[in-house]
Parts: structure tokens; C-alpha cells; sequence
């Protein structure tokens, strides 16, 4: 892990800060029963973080939620199970029993079946389970183009729709928080931060992160032009193809067989960054999931995912 | 991200703008334009853009960058913008935040979203085709949310040869029209979007032009707004109560500075304390300043809650219950006075409803007319009233506490947003001169309490009749009742009112005033009225304590009141004879949370009065 010095917060982090405070406690104020999707990624890091500074000295008003496709890459949920530890924080776990039951997986049942049904499904489950009535994501606009198109408070008709067409208009800092029987809302504090941000800020905060995100040598397979590290044994190897020991690190952490690594050397926070301010691909370049199809976030947007 | 390095945040100061003007004019390939100057593309994404152009493009062969902001799929579909885009980029002097807002009119809503966070706007304009109606309303809202700084990019220039002459005849009429909204800077540009002509790069075509490209000139804006100048506003968000030894204020400092030791009050109570200590997850503060989320505790425990704005005890935001403001009006459903909405400002929500409509503003020539409601994307100045008094500020001296939207209490939809203009003083002076004789006095003196019997229900249901043995039998029992109906209401009080939508709120607002002062007088108020609508009779209750409002809904079915028809109103009503009339043609809101519930007694009237004098005693209106 990184052994950076802390670093003071420029005066552009400490804005974004306090902005995704404010919308953090705004949320305990004004829902019944509001929920943190934990993802275990570099944005739920930091979105955690801003969520005990936020109520210190109290701690967060709400639980985590993990959607555990059961994929994710064994040193995601360990640092998960960590995380929650550390913080002190309760982590609701949730995973779609059907899913499970009928075996889909991402890699026989093909990456969009398993999204569906491993993480849309399931998120939309554990929602009406636990009913919750706000749910906050970490998700940035930065990250793709219909996300840049999302409010803040992002409502929710009934059974989880998303109707991009006809968003409530969202003037200042005035969240409109108001919903009926059944409604919900989405939050995404870390809105207007971009992959550069969240990283600064995760070096200057000495925010824990998962190991993966860090050059190490590791053993990969290159299928399709992507890198892929099998994490168990649960993937099977087509002809031809054997592992490799490679110097690679992660831009993005889902479930393993969705999540291509990148050739890197990069091993410290610092490096990340500056490798970073150099890279000519986005983040997304090497999630499976969203080239499956022309405007597939917004389509997966509208069924409920997050 | 090249044009970036790590680090160099730090010595710029962000500038939040956002693109707006007509259909067409080439927004969102301006900001396509600038991402892909600025090498913030790319190249998983110059390569998605590649297949997207080809598939949705307007540009024939060439990228057409608008698509790299148009992201929802309805938008690539028709080739417009739909709803505002949030994009982020940075050259090495400074980082931007645009909203790229759409030109068409019924998106109004959304380029006011896009706006009310900038400081700076991109008004687009064709060279073809001079300043539009868009123009002028988007320019106005600019102008209304408090945009002080605006460029004006002529845009498409390459359309027009490059001709300097059409581009000063369209300066020339912007800023004809433009004058009375008193921008700070308006700076003219002839670009083009497309070809990237005076964006990032200084034109060759456009020679008889010295001066800067549109980047330049971005990044050398002067926006400081000076906040930590003003007086200190600190509206509490969250009460945070982790124990019994702590209790803290939660909130986002909107303006000024607050250190340890200062005096503060509670803006709407009053009551005065001292700030204890200002307290972060990083240790304790020797200040707090605008913009900075903090927990405060005060050294005295006085009552504070969210939506209370603390402040300096020297300096204090207004405190009313009735204010003038401009509103944009952002539903389908028009604005109807009278009508109670839900108000959000600050950290606060509180029932108010629009008293006045004094004029409402032609955007094409700013122009006042007079008007009795605003429509979709009208823009009115207006006089409201909030149920419990707020502390405000005029918009133009504090946005966070001058600025409000009204929510619609069924839908929960946005339906307004409003800057406000000036407190009025009226109401408070008026509470004032009223305490020397009170209603509880005047409770003791009566030996009863008093309250509003709100009978609603169809045509012919029967409220009149019960509604008058119910007061034959409290004057009976020595309790002052008034009776308030359509006839003696209509005659007089209400003698300029019609039958359209805002004149039957306006009834029921009057009738519901009325009601309000006879209840202050004392007496039991017998009320019926059809009211169909949850939102005017709702209107009444708010204005009433709640023990003062007793809803009697009279559910008679349709069927029957059509079949009694004692007026014969149905007949006339089936002939279409009658316009709007309830139960035919209008409809009818049952109560969902009536107090009293009356449904056809069989033994008449009578009966159904009992069970509403047994209500009074249950309630302890009336003694048993
Ligand atoms: N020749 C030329 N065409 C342009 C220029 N700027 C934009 N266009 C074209 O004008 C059309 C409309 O451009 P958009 O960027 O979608 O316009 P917009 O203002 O964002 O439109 P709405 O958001 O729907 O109001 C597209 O076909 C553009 O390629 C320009 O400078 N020169
Ligand atoms: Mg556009």
C-alpha cells in the first residue's frame, strides 16, 4: 500500500468537500431510511470517508450496502469486510437468491445477463427488502456521458424507473427531497469530482484503497486484447490461452472476469496520478460491461442500476 | 487529461459556466469543441464519438461533436439537447465546470438548472439568423438568477463568410435589447463551433476581429462574489446529537465568517448564544468561512432546529411571512394565487402560496403585463405568504437565503423557483398591534372553543341541510356559530369572482379568510362549499391551527345526488348546459383524511348533525 505523506487539501478538494458533505447530511435529514451503496471501489472510498466526516462526532446516520455478484475479486472483499471494521460502520450484504439459484455468472451467462441480474436485480431487491427510501452512489459525471446528464437527487418513480426525459429541474443547492409512497431517490455526492480529484484526494486523505489498484506482478490472461486475472478457479482457460505473470494494476474494480487490467508500474499513489495525467483511455476502456451496446449505461440507468 | 497536471488545481480558480441561446445555435458543439481542443477526449472515446457521428451525425463526414455532450439517446436521436449536461475541463490557467443547456423553449426548467449555479454565460446566437426569442428569454433568465457576466458568441460565422459587418449588426441589436438587464460585462466573439474559428484558436478568417478567442477570455473572468464580505448566514442542516454531553449544528456556512466567541442569534426566534467551538472531523476551527461545512455548538442551550439560519446578532436577515419575488414557473399546470404550494429555502420547507400576481414579463420586449396566472416558462413578480414567518434576504444581496422553489404538494414536482425581491413588513406590524385581546380571552369569555366546520361534498350531497341543523342545535346549546356559503359569499364578498380555475381558488382563499377571522372572534364557522379541490381545502387548514379544523366530508354517492338533483343542476349540467360542473364534467377529490365522515343516514339529517355534535364534544369544542 501507498506510503505517501499527507498532503494538505487545495482550496478545489476542500470546496468539493464541503459541497458532498452538505449533500451527504442533507439526505439524513430529510429521508426515513436512507442507504450508502458500498462498491468497494476508489469513489465508495471516498464517499465513505466524506460520510464520517460529515457527522463526526456522531457516526453515519445509515448502513452500507454491498451488491456481492459473488465475482468480485477475493482482495475486493477483504478489504470490504475491513473497511467496515475499521469504520465502525453496519454493511448489509445483498445477493440475488434467483440469480444464484438459476447459476448466472458472467461468463457462461454472457456479462449483460449477469449486470441484470446479479447487479440491477439484486440492488433493486435489497432496496425494497430493506425500503429504503434514498440510496447515495458514487458514481461522477465525469465518468460517461448520460451520467453527466444526471441531478444529484436523481428520482426514482416506483419500482425504480428512471425517466431521463423528465428529471426535476434542480436550481442551486435547493434539493427538492419530496417523494410519495414507493418513489425513492438516488444521491451521488461525488457529482461534480472528476478521477483526478478522487485520487488526490484519496492521497492527501490517506483514504485505504484496495491493493489491486497497485502495479504488482500478477498472473493474467489476454483474452480480446484485454488483460484479465483470473482470480479463482471458477474461469476456465480457452486453447490456447495460458496465464502470464505481468507488472499490471487496475483503473477500475468490478466483478474479475468484467475488469481488464492495464500494464503498469505504477505502485504508489503518487505514480498513479502522474500515470494518470498521462494516460490517453478513460477509466471505463476496460469495463467489459459498457461496450455491450450503443448507450448501454443510460439503458442500464433506466432499469434500475445505479 | 494532458492539458492537466497534478497539482496545478491549486492555482486556478474554478469558473462554473454554462452555454444557452436558441435551438440550434451550436451549444453543445461549442462545449464538444472545447473538449476536444483542450485534448480532453479520449481516444476509447474519440473512437465511440467516430461510430456515433457516423450513426447519428448532423455533419456528414466530419465528427460531430455535439455528441460527445448530447449523451441520452433521445438526444443523439433528434440531434438536440434535452436536459443539461454537466462537463468538467481545464487548461493550465484555469478549470471549468459547463452546463450545456438546451434552446428549446419547453426545456426552460432545464437551462434554468444549468444557470443557477454559474457565474458566467455562453449566449449562443446564429449568425444566420440574429437574436431569437431563446435568446432574449434565456438572456433574461441569465439576468434574474444573477449572472453577471456574459459572453455573446456569434456563432456559425463560417455560414456568413466570415462578415464582419453581420457580426456588428448583431452586436449591435443584443445589446440594444440586453441594456436594462445591466450585465456587468457582455463581450462579443464571432466563432464557429464547428470549425473551431476564435474558440481555442484564433481565426485567419476573421482578420477585421482583435479581440480575444472565446478560451482567453474565459479564463481571465473576474467572479469573485465576495462572499466572505457579506453578513454571516448559517442555515442548520442536521442536528447532531451523538450523546447527551454534545449537541451540535450541522450545516454549510452560505456566507460571511464565524469564529469562536462571536455572538449569534437565531434569526427566527431571536434568541441569542455564542458560538462554543466550530468542529470538524479534522480537529476544532479558529474559523469557519462561506463555503466551508462545519458543526457549530453554542454555549447556552437554546432551541435550534434544521431550517433555522443563525447569524450575527448585529446583522440580521429579515424575518417575514410575506415577500415580493420574481418566480419561473416550470410545470404544465399553471400557477394559480391562492393556491398553497411547498416552499423550500435554506435548509427549510414551509406552506406558502403566491397572494398577488402583479405582472408578469414579456421576454422578447421585458415588458410588464398584466396577468391572473403564469404558464409553463412564464416569469411573474409576485407577492407571497409563507404559513410560519422565514428568514430571508433579497436574492441580489445573498443567493443562498434569497433564493427559494415552490414544490407542488400532490406531485412533489418542482414547480417553481423564485428570487427574492424585497421582504414585506405588513403582516408582522399587524400580529403585533392584535395581542392586547386574544383568542384565548375571548375562548374564556365564550366558554367555548372555536373552529371551522368544513362541509365538502358533491352537489346536492346535502351539506347546507346538515350544515344548519348542526347550528340550530349549537346556537341551541349557547355557542356563537356563523354560517359561510356560496349564497351569502358569492353576493357580496365575492361578487367579482367567476368560474374559472383561479377565480374558485380565489372563492375559497377569501372564504377561508373569512373563516380565519371569525375563528379569532371566537365562533364556530359552518362552512359549505363543494370544494373539490385537496389543494384549496388544504389551503384553509393551513391557515387554521390544527385543532381549528374539522373537515366534514358528506359522501353521498353521485347517484343519489344526481337522482335527489333538488336544483335540477344535473339535468342542465348532462345537457351540457353547464360547464365544469363537479361530478359531470370537473372532478371531484374525495378527502382522504376527512375528520368526519357523513354517509347517508337513513334517518335523515338529523341523525347525520347528531354524530357531528358528538365530533365537537369528542374534540372538546363544545362542553359535553
Ligand atoms: N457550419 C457550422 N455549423 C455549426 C456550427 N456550430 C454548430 N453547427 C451545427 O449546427 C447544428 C446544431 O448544433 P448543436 O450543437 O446540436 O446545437 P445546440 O445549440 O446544442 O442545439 P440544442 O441544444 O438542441 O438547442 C449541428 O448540425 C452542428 O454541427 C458552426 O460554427 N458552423
Ligand atoms: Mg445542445
Amino acid at each position: 500500500m501507498s506510503t505517501s505523506t499527507r498532503i494538505a487539501l487545495t482550496p478545489h478538494l476542500r470546496r468539493l468537500e464541503s459541497e458532498s458533505i452538505g449533500i451527504i447530511r442533507e439526505v439524513a435529514a430529510e429521508f426515513r431510511n436512507p442507504v450508502m451503496l458500498y462498491s468497494i471501489g476508489k469513489d465508495s472510498g471516498v464517499m465513505l470517508h466524506l460520510a464520517m466526516k460529515a457527522f463526526h462526532p456522531s457516526k453515519p446516520p445509515f448502513p452500507l450496502l454491498h451488491i456481492d455478484t459473488r465475482w468480485k475479486f477475493r482482495a475486493m472483499i477483504e478489504h470490504r469486510d475491513a473497511i467496515a471494521e475499521r469504520y465502525g460502520v453496519k454493511l448489509l450484504v445483498h445477493t440475488n437468491p434467483d440469480g444464484l439459484a438459476r447459476g448466472i455468472n458472467p461468463i457462461s451467462s454472457g456479462s449483460q445477463l449477469h449486470t441484470q441480474v446479479m447487479k440491477t436485480e439484486a440492488l433493486k431487491q435489497a432496496l425494497d427488502k430493506w425500503q429504503f427510501d434514498a440510496a447515495f452512489g458514487g458514481a461522477r459525471r465525469d465518468e460517461e456521458k448520460s451520467r453527466a446528464k444526471e441531478r444529484v437527487f436523481s428520482f426514482r418513480s416506483a419500482g425504480h424507473v428512471w425517466d431521463p426525459r423528465n428529471q426535476r429541474p434542480e436550481l442551486w443547492n435547493l434539493y427538492n427531497t419530496r417523494i410519495s409512497q414507493g418513489e425513492t431517490i438516488r444521491v451521488f455526492p461525488l457529482s461534480n469530482w472528476t478521477e483526478l480529484d478522487i485520487w488526490q484526494y484519496t492521497r492527501a486523505e490517506q483514504i485505504p484503497v484496495v491493493p489491486l489498484y497497485f502495479a504488482a506482478p500478477r498472473p493474467v490472461i489476454e483474452r480480446d486484447g484485454q488483460l484479465i486475472m483470473r482470480d479463482d478457479e471458477r474461469m476456465p482457460l480457452k486453447p490456447g490461452e495460458r496465464e502470464q505473470e505481468r507488472m499490471v494494476r487496475f483503473r477500475s474494480l468490478g466483478c474479475y472476469p468484467l475488469s481488464a487490467a492495464i500494464e503498469s508500474s505504477a505502485a504508489t499513489l503518487d505514480e498513479i496520478i502522474a500515470e494518470m495525467l498521462a494516460s490517453r483511455t478513460s477509466e471505463r476502456s476496460g469495463r467489459l460491461i459498457d461496450s455491450d451496446e450503443a448507450a448501454s449505461m443510460e439503458k442500464k440507468k433506466r432499469d434500475g442500476y445505479f | 487529461m494532458t492539458a492537466t497536471s497534478d497539482g496545478a488545481l491549486t492555482r486556478k480558480a474554478l469558473l462554473r459556466f454554462l452555454t444557452c441561446g436558441s435551438v440550434d445555435d451550436g451549444k453543445s458543439t461549442l462545449i464538444g469543441r472545447l473538449l476536444y481542443d483542450t485534448q480532453l477526449v479520449l481516444e476509447d472515446q474519440l473512437a465511440a464519438l467516430e461510430r456515433d457521428s457516423a450513426k447519428h451525425g448532423t455533419t456528414g463526414e466530419d465528427l460531430d461533436l455535439a455528441l460527445l455532450v448530447d449523451g441520452l439517446q433521445a438526444e443523439r436521436e433528434q440531434g438536440i439537447t434535452i436536459d443539461v449536461a454537466y462537463r468538467f475541463f481545464s487548461t493550465p490557467r484555469r478549470a471549468f465546470i459547463v452546463a450545456d443547456t438546451p434552446g428549446h423553449e419547453q426545456y426552460t426548467r432545464n437551462m434554468a438548472t444549468g444557470a443557477s449555479n454559474s457565474q458566467a454565460a455562453v449566449i449562443l446566437i446564429d449568425a444566420r439568423k440574429g437574436v431569437l426569442t431563446q435568446t432574449r428569454r434565456h438572456s433574461y433568465i441569465c439576468a434574474l438568477l444573477g449572472i453577471k457576466h456574459v459572453v455573446l458568441a456569434v456563432n456559425k460565422i463560417d455560414l456568413v463568410e466570415f462578415s464582419g459587418e453581420r457580426f456588428h449588426r448583431i452586436v449591435a441589436d443584443y445589446l440594444g435589447f440586453a441594456a436594462p438587464l445591466k450585465f456587468a460585462s457582455v463581450t462579443s466573439i464571432p466563432l464557429s463551433a464547428r470549425f473551431g474559428d476564435n474558440v481555442i484558436r484564433r481565426s485567419e478568417h476573421t482578420s477585421w476581429y482583435d479581440g480575444p478567442t472565446l478560451i482567453e477570455h474565459l479564463e481571465s473572468i473576474d467572479v469573485s462574489e465576495g462572499l466572505e464580505e457579506k453578513a454571516l448566514r448559517f442555515p442548520v442542516q442536521w442536528v447532531n446529537r451523538p450523546n447527551l454531553d454534545f449537541r451540535g449544528f450541522s450545516g454549510t456556512v452560505a456566507s460571511g465568517v464565524v469564529r469562536p466567541g462571536e455572538r449569534v442569534v437565531v434569526a427566527a426566534s431571536g434568541r441569542e448564544s455564542t458560538i462554543q467551538r466550530i468542529v470538524t472531523a479534522d480537529g476544532d476551527l479558529s474559523e469557519a468561512r462561506a463555503g466551508d461545512a462545519v458543526t457549530l455548538t453554542l454555549a447556552d442551550e437554546i432551541d435550534v432546529a434544521r431550517g433555522d439560519v443563525l447569524a450575527h446578532a448585529d446583522e440580521r436577515p429579515e424575518v417575514v411571512d410575506q415577500f415580493a419575488a420574481e418566480v419561473l414557473w416550470m410545470i404544465e399546470e399553471p400557477m394559480l394565487p391562492g393556491r398553497s404550494y411547498l416552499m423550500r429555502i435554506g435548509t427549510q420547507y414551509v406552506p406558502a402560496r403566491v397572494t398577488s400576481l402583479k405582472h408578469k414579463t414579456d421576454v422578447n420586449t421585458l415588458e410588464h403585463m398584466a396577468a391572473k396566472t403564469l404558464a409553463l416558462n412564464e416569469i411573474g413578480f409576485c407577492n407571497l405568504a409563507t404559513a410560519t414567518p422565514v428568514a430571508l434576504d433579497p436574492y441580489a444581496d445573498n443567493r443562498a437565503t434569497g433564493a427559494f422553489v415552490l414544490i407542488d404538494r400532490f406531485t412533489n414536482a418542482t414547480a417553481g423557483a423564485g428570487m427574492i425581491s424585497f421582504g414585506l413588513r405588513r403582516a408582522t406590524n399587524i400580529h403585533r398591534q392584535a395581542l392586547l385581546v386574544d383568542k384565548a380571552a375571548r375562548v374564556r369569555l365564550n366558554g367555548h372553543r372555536p373552529a371551522v366546520l368544513w362541509f365538502t361534498g358533491l352537489s346536492g350531497s346535502g351539506k347546507s341541510t346538515i350544515a344548519n341543523v348542526v347550528e340550530r342545535e349549537l346556537h341551541a346549546l349557547g355557542v356563537h356559530t356563523y354560517m359561510l356559503d356560496g349564497d351569502n359569499v358569492r353576493h357580496g364578498l365575492n361578487r367579482d369572482l367567476g368560474f374559472t380555475d383561479a377565480d374558485r381558488v380565489e372563492n375559497i382563499r377569501r372564504v377561508g379568510e373569512v373563516a380565519k377571522l371569525f375563528v379569532d372572534a371566537g365562533a364556530v364557522v359552518l362552512c359549505s362549499f363543494i370544494s373539490p379541490f385537496r389543494a384549496e381545502r388544504r389551503m384553509v387548514r393551513e391557515l387554521l391551527a390544527a385543532e381549528e379544523f374539522i373537515e366534514i366530508f358528506v359522501d353521498t354517492p353521485l347517484e343519489e345526488c344526481q337522482r335527489r338533483d333538488p336544483k335540477g343542476l344535473y339535468a342542465r349540467a348532462l345537457e351540457g348546459k353547464i360547464k365544469n360542473f363537479t361530478g359531470i364534467d370537473s372532478p371531484y377529490e374525495a378527502p382522504q383524511n376527512a375528520e368526519i365522515v357523513l354517509t347517508a343516514s337513513p334517518l335523515g339529517p338529523e341523525e347525520e348533525a347528531r354524530r357531528v355534535l358528538e365530533a365537537l364534544r369528542t374534540r372538546q369544542i363544545i362542553g359535553s
